[in-house]
């Protein structure tokens, strides 16, 4: 069912996060992270996955991986193999092949280790290389990521916000994986700092055939490094195609709100944008039908009820919305 | 200067730096803490009364155990009554630090303003808050200027209702005679004017119990209390999602409007700069390497950090293949170099980069940058050594500026 080309294979993905509480500490309820997200990644391509903050952008990346523990529903593909039928020992495995590169690089790094053994842990511990060529391999990644070999024995503390950022994907690059999952890896760098990441990312994927999930809430970031984009919203997965199509024919509501609200660096751009009034709702208990409906202006008595499905609008552009039902 | 050969201090020079240190924050620190002082010593008066804040060679310096921090190094630049003067830089540029000498925040005793004037108007009275006393600027803090701060998250106090919290200002600076019921009157209605629906309620509420576009509009209304004619707006929508920053900014313009104040915004967000801002200052290592109008900076963007900045963000529509991004780093602020803090880094340095740093040349009235680029007798070299790259972005800019000027006809 699954062929060669897709990489990634996400189906109706569900991880929901029991709340405690009462006596006995009964579970009372459900925080609904993720709530239905079904995309497809294509080898060596990026996709941006966006929305606003507690959207379930990060849970979702981490349970792609397996990450926080059993996943709720749906499933997930890796090479045609289903992440969450692997015993242990096979996942131990195939971690090498999937990597993440946490969001914050000043808390994501042990100030205990020296950078050499950071980047090097791994590497030892699945056996990559041989013992003789440990030390050179561990240079090579290191000088492929623009970092001096020769600071392999400081540590992260000598670090700027940049070079530790370069140290956590050098780290995600030395078990030369085949998927990486970038969970804002520029949000708590400074403009150029950006820049420079974003160049070395776009250099790796192209020399090491690599696919990314990028996820980032800075749309003009998403739109410059992703071939394929998802916008989330409270869990669901609201719309998703390719880079262009969404960013120049946005068609769900709150894609067309979110996109009118980057501001852009130009002080003549004529202000028409849609702005969206109130917050999020809470994930534990998300409005009936369409999870949008309480803040879309386009809402029906049909979306207070109904919830959408995934439909394929355009060639390879999905928006779950009754707006564009035939 | 301080710093030995292998980049540590000897203990006996830190010694020797901590002790100079203590003796010169003894002498400022004293002068701060006099009584009664002659009103003439901080009484000044503005150079344009159609300003409201006026930084006049700002000199804000830390010092530190490892040598003096120039944070803010000579920063000079008004902001006009009424409207919004955006502070753009990297992080560590002396951005913050230069709206925190406004209202003598400094982290004393290390931090302190060392030379220069910072004029406030005040109607009638100018002030100069470079030497204005503690007593007469807690009057002046949140009556005439007042701070939106960065975070939402930690500037509200978490154990403290909401409206105790905004009452808590009220009471300080207008409270005078007024009963609990009266104060509490005004708070609702600095939390309705900042459009929070059901403000009652909030005001009954504790901060963890809002989310954060909510939070960020109890600091507005926080710093609103009180009717202050300057505000500044320190990264206000730095921790926020885009869809609620619209919201937050579209808040700051509309109330800007409503009582007339002048908004000092600082930001690295480029975007947000370029909707909210009138003026545009761009700050560099502690120093001001470009100010002028929006426009001016926008589609006119002469100092190569400037061009550097804007070629490494991407935007929204325009398609490049790779982000230009300014080589090395910002240079140690102990130890700054004595020719262009910005020579190292940049791509379009002349010979004569290597002299002194260079002075402000202005391009249009209000449109001034400090680069050898544009003195005149070094424009030919100038025009010789481009970086294309740059220059392609400029003339992107100049573009969109005539198909502006063509939609105008």
């Amino acid at each position: 069912m699954s062929n060669n080309e897709n990489i990634l294979e996400v189906t109706d993905l569900k991880k929901y996060f029991p709340i405690k509480g009462g006596m006995f500490n009964q579970v009372t309820g459900h925080v609904k992270a993720v709530d239905g997200v079904t995309f497809k990644l294509k080898r060596g391509t990026t996709m941006g996955l966006v929305g606003e903050s507690g959207c379930g952008k990060t849970t979702t990346g981490r349970t792609i991986l397996r990450l926080n523990g059993e996943k709720t529903g749906g499933s997930v593909l890796f090479n045609g193999q289903e992440i969450y039928d692997l015993s242990n020992k096979e996942l131990r495995d195939l971690r090498t092949k999937m990597q993440i590169i946490f969001q914050d690089p000043f808390s994501s790094l042990s100030p205990r280790l020296p950078v050499g053994e950071i980047i090097g842990e791994a590497v030892k511990e699945h056996g990559l290389v041989t013992k003789d060529a440990y030390e050179d391999y561990v240079d090579h990644v290191m000088d492929e990521c623009g970092l001096q070999p020769f600071h392999k024995t400081r540590y992260p503390h000598e670090f700027s916000g940049g070079q530790r950022q370069r140290i956590c994907i050098a780290r995600a690059l030395a078990l030369n994986p085949e998927f990486v999952v970038c969970d804002e890896p520029v949000s708590a760098l400074d403009v150029s700092i950006q820049a420079q990441i974003i160049n070395l990312l776009n250099k790796l994927q192209e020399e090491r055939n690599l696919s990314y999930l990028f996820i980032s809430h800075d749309l003009s970031v998403v739109e410059h490094i992703s071939d394929a984009v998802g916008v989330m919203y409270l869990g669901n997965l609201v719309e998703y195609g390719n880079t262009k199509d969404i960013f120049k024919n946005p068609l769900h509501p709150y894609t067309k709100a979110l996109f009118s609200a980057i501001p852009t660096p130009d002080p003549k751009s004529k202000m028409n944008r849609v702005i969206l009034e109130g917050s999020i709702p809470s994930p534990a208990n998300p409005p009936e039908g369409c999870k949008f409906h309480t803040r879309c202006k386009y809402c029906t008595e049909r979306c207070k009820c109904e919830a959408p499905v995934q439909r394929e609008v355009e060639p390879g552009h999905y928006v779950v919305c009754h707006l564009y039902d035939k | 200067m301080a710093k030995e050969k292998n980049g540590y201090l000897s203990a006996r020079e830190s010694r020797r730096i901590s002790k100079e240190n203590r003796r010169i924050m003894g002498e400022y620190e004293k002068k701060r803490k006099r009584k009664n002082v002659d009103e003439n010593e901080y009484l000044t008066t503005m150079h344009d009364k159609n300003n409201a804040v006026e930084f006049d060679n700002l000199h804000s310096y830390f010092f530190t155990d490892a040598g003096t921090v120039k944070s803010v190094d000579g920063v000079s630049f008004n902001v006009p009554i009424g409207k919004t003067v955006g502070i753009v830089g990297e992080s560590g540029c002396g951005k913050s630090v230069t709206s925190l000498s406004l209202m003598q925040l400094l982290q004393r005793p290390q931090g302190q303003i060392v030379d220069g004037e910072i004029r406030l108007n005040r109607g009638e009275k100018a002030y100069n808050i470079a030497e204005t006393p503690q007593e007469i600027m807690q009057d002046l803090r949140g009556n005439a200027i007042s701070m939106i701060f960065q975070e939402p998250m930690t500037s509200l106090n978490p154990v403290f209702r909401i409206g105790d919290q905004v009452d808590e200002v009220i009471e300080l600076h207008e409270g005078k005679g007024k009963t609990k019921e009266e104060i509490r009157k005004q708070t609702i209605e600095a939390l309705e004017l900042v459009g929070i629906a059901n403000a009652t309620g909030v005001a009954e509420m504790f901060p963890h119990e809002l989310s954060g576009g909510m939070r960020q509009r109890v600091m507005i209304a926080m710093a609103l209390a009180c009717h202050p004619r300057v505000i500044i707006a320190d990264e206000p929508t730095t921790a926020l999602d885009v869809t609620i920053q619209a919201q937050i900014l579209d808040l700051l313009r509309e109330l800007k409007d409503k009582i007339n104040a002048s908004i000092m915004l600082i930001t690295h967000d480029l975007g947000v700069i370029a909707e909210m801002a009138d003026y545009v200052v761009v700050m560099y290592a502690g120093r001001i390497v470009e100010k002028g109008t929006a426009e001016e900076i926008f589609y006119h963007p002469a100092h190569p950090y400037t061009l550097g900045l804007m070629a490494s963000k991407p935007v929204v529509g325009k398609e490049v293949d790779e982000l230009y991004s300014i080589p090395g780093k910002v240079p140690n602020p102990v130890n700054m170099p004595d020719y262009c803090y910005f020579k190292d880094r940049c791509e379009m340095c002349l010979e004569c980069c290597k002299g002194e740093y260079p002075g402000e040349i202005h391009l249009s009235d209000t449109h001034v940058v400090s680069c050898y680029r544009y003195y005149e007798e070094h424009k030919e070299e100038a025009a010789q050594k481009v970086n294309k790259e740059l220059m392609a972005i400029a003339s992107m800019a100049a573009k969109n500026d005539k198909e502006v000027a063509e939609d105008v006809k």
